[in-house]
């Protein structure tokens, strides 16, 4: 049974079924779980996306509700609680990228710079560190560091004689928006810089060593060697990530979540969390998740075309 | 890398004495902050865990302990609903992580064979769930009619496959299994299984790891799914119970006292707080270095193609 089985990739035999399942039943016998475990958890959801194009009632179900065609889509672009959740998603997300994006690149080159060995070792296991707590974590700590009355940052402020009353970092909005967007930079620079020194230490050797010949400074051999030699790295990531300018991620925003921020913490994930779910209004909350799902294919589609033309790998 | 930076510094005679750059202190300068950022926050709060209330209260605990007790640990300790949750979670992120492994290797390894007929379509239905999901509101209703809302079940099985580890692990596969090694042993007459068990996963040992490592971490963070699927108490994680705890003691804040709140009309009180989260922060901290080196692997793997 088994002696013919793929020992020769490079003919191409069409194989029946019959053979294959022979062949292989056992392969097949082991998908069986992964795709039984979609089929019921994934697949098994889509049907209720239904709820998006129906005046959805829970007590009358799927059979009983009317079929509205688009007017739930209608109804959501009007309502200002979206449009709002929408422009503060899209606003955050591309923000996010602009101050976060770049920050691992440059820690990475200057990791990179460090000779002594421990030191960096030490260095890079504690920046990765944030990116294994728990938004619940690192929420709880950072109303510790910056609570206007008790917080350590502003106690030792205050003290210092700098200020005179605390900083509200995390309870007025605009203070709450630049707190937000620096802790997400904060949780994942380290992190995303593995990616980055993974593909600097693929750099040819040799190229360093003509820069040298050539009597390159450290800063020249960055920008000439190190950076280009990423190049293709930090195309695709940023490719990648904006494809993911439609997220909404409901454990960052709520852990940073307090009654003088709503203006700027209300984004998609709470809208389809307090109106979907809180409120009982299912058929908004599908439909804005609808948008949301769509929008985010379309984009990473998008992005694949674009990193491809560009002649970077796809991601697909 | 360490020995060309020094010729290149031999190249400028200026400063060739000196090996040690201005450029070297300002980058070691700005790494030693941020890493202070990461640590310094965490050394504050278990300072604060094991102060006295009162200095706390009158803000006189920075860097260092003062008026020790360790009174804040045994009221968390003896609080029956933490204890249970902390195991509850643990055995939670076991089933889980033990469960996941079982799905990824079942997708993983079939996938990882070129000569899988109708690999291209079983690779489309377990990819399409990565790229394009229904949201919340129909998981819920989904849920719901699955009857596991509020069951342990809930936090395990929507969760147990997942196309990136799935990925990562086929990608392991393909690039550092020998086809020799598998080759030979169809010759001998191996079952497909057998190979499976005999060869491919003694020779996967640091992909398990890391891909457990992913799955384990990954259960033990996230808390959102809790807010749609969970009622009851007793069946939340301790992540979840964390996040409402502080929840509710901010809210007490800024209703009561307004944007310069003040400790003392904190539902729970600031050094109880404190113990609560270094109780929930501290498994991670304790074995995240010993696994760092894991997840570094795992991530590389990952960015192959993902």
């Amino acid at each position: 049974m088994a002696k013919s089985s793929g020992t020769k990739p490079q003919v191409k035999t069409k194989t029946s079924w019959k053979s294959a399942l022979k062949r292989d039943w056992q392969l097949y016998l082991l998908l069986l779980l992964p795709v039984a475990l979609v089929i019921v958890f994934n697949y098994a959801a889509y049907p209720g996306l239904r709820m998006a194009f129906m005046d959805y009632k829970p007590m009358k179900g799927f059979e009983g509700s009317d079929w509205v065609g688009f007017r739930v889509f209608q109804k959501i672009f009007k309502d200002h609680d979206f449009t709002r959740a929408l422009r503060n998603s899209i606003i955050f997300n591309l923000l996010d990228l602009l101050v976060g994006f770049p920050m691992p690149i440059i820690l990475a080159l200057m990791l990179n710079e460090l000779r002594f060995m421990k030191f960096k070792k030490v260095t890079q296991t504690i920046l990765y560190l944030p990116h294994f707590l728990s938004w619940a974590i690192i929420g709880a700590v950072a109303y510790n560091m910056f609570r206007p009355a008790t917080g350590l940052v502003n106690t030792l402020l205050v003290n210092a004689g700098i200020i005179e009353q605390g900083i509200p970092f995390l309870n007025e909005k605009w203070h709450w928006a630049v707190t937000y967007l620096l802790i997400g930079v904060w949780q994942g620079m380290g992190w995303g810089t593995i990616l980055y020194l993974a593909a600097i230490t693929s750099i040819n050797g040799e190229l360093y060593e003509a820069c040298i010949i050539d009597g390159a400074n450290k800063w020249q051999k960055m920008w000439h060697v190190t950076l280009p030699g990423i190049r293709s790295t930090i195309v695709t990531l940023l490719i990648m990530n904006l494809g993911r300018v439609m997220g909404s991620n409901l454990e960052r925003l709520t852990a940073f979540d307090n009654t003088q921020v709503r203006d700027f913490q209300y984004q998609l994930a709470i809208y389809i969390y307090q109106k979907g779910m809180g409120a009982g209004k299912y058929a908004e909350g599908t439909a804005v998740g609808l948008f949301q799902s769509l929008v985010g294919v379309v984009l990473v589609l998008l992005s694949d075309k674009i990193a491809k033309a560009l002649g970077e790998e796809g991601l697909l | 890398m360490a020995k060309k930076n020094m010729e290149a510094t031999a190249s400028d005679g200026s400063r060739a004495i000196s090996k040690f750059h201005i450029s070297d202190v300002i980058i070691i300068l700005v790494l030693v902050i941020l890493c202070s950022t990461c640590v310094i926050p965490f050394w504050h709060v278990l300072v604060k865990s094991i102060s006295g209330d009162m200095a706390v209260m009158m803000k006189e605990v920075f860097f260092w302990p003062k008026d020790v007790t360790f009174s804040a640990y045994s009221k968390v300790f003896a609080d029956k609903s933490m204890v249970h949750s902390m195991i509850y979670s643990v055995v939670v992120t076991l089933i889980f992580t033990l469960m996941g492994m079982v799905v990824c290797t079942c997708a993983a390894y079939p996938l990882s064979k070129k000569r899988l007929k109708g690999k291209g379509f079983f690779t489309f239905v377990l990819m399409v769930p990565m790229y394009f999901t229904a949201g919340m509101i129909p998981s819920f209703i989904l849920m719901f009619n699955l009857n596991l809302i509020d069951s342990m079940w809930v936090l395990i099985l929507p969760l147990i496959y997942s196309p990136y580890n799935m990925l990562v692990m086929k990608t392991y596969f393909q690039s550092t299994i020998p086809d020799s090694l598998e080759e030979s042993a169809y010759l001998d007459g191996a079952t497909n299984l057998q190979v499976l068990r005999k060869i491919v996963l003694p020779l996967s040992k640091p992909i398990i790891a890391t891909l457990s490592l992913f799955y384990a971490v990954g259960r033990w963070n996230a808390y959102a799914d809790h807010m749609y699927y969970i009622r009851s108490d007793s069946k939340r994680m301790i992540q979840y119970k964390l996040y409402l705890l502080v929840q509710g003691a901010e809210a007490s804040i800024s209703a009561s006292l307004g944007d310069t709140g003040g400790a003392s009309n904190v539902t729970t009180p600031e050094v109880l707080q404190a113990a609560c989260i270094m109780f929930v922060s501290v498994p991670i901290i304790i074995i995240y270095p010993f696994l760092q080196k894991y997840f570094v692997k795992g991530a590389m793997v990952g960015a192959v193609k993902g």
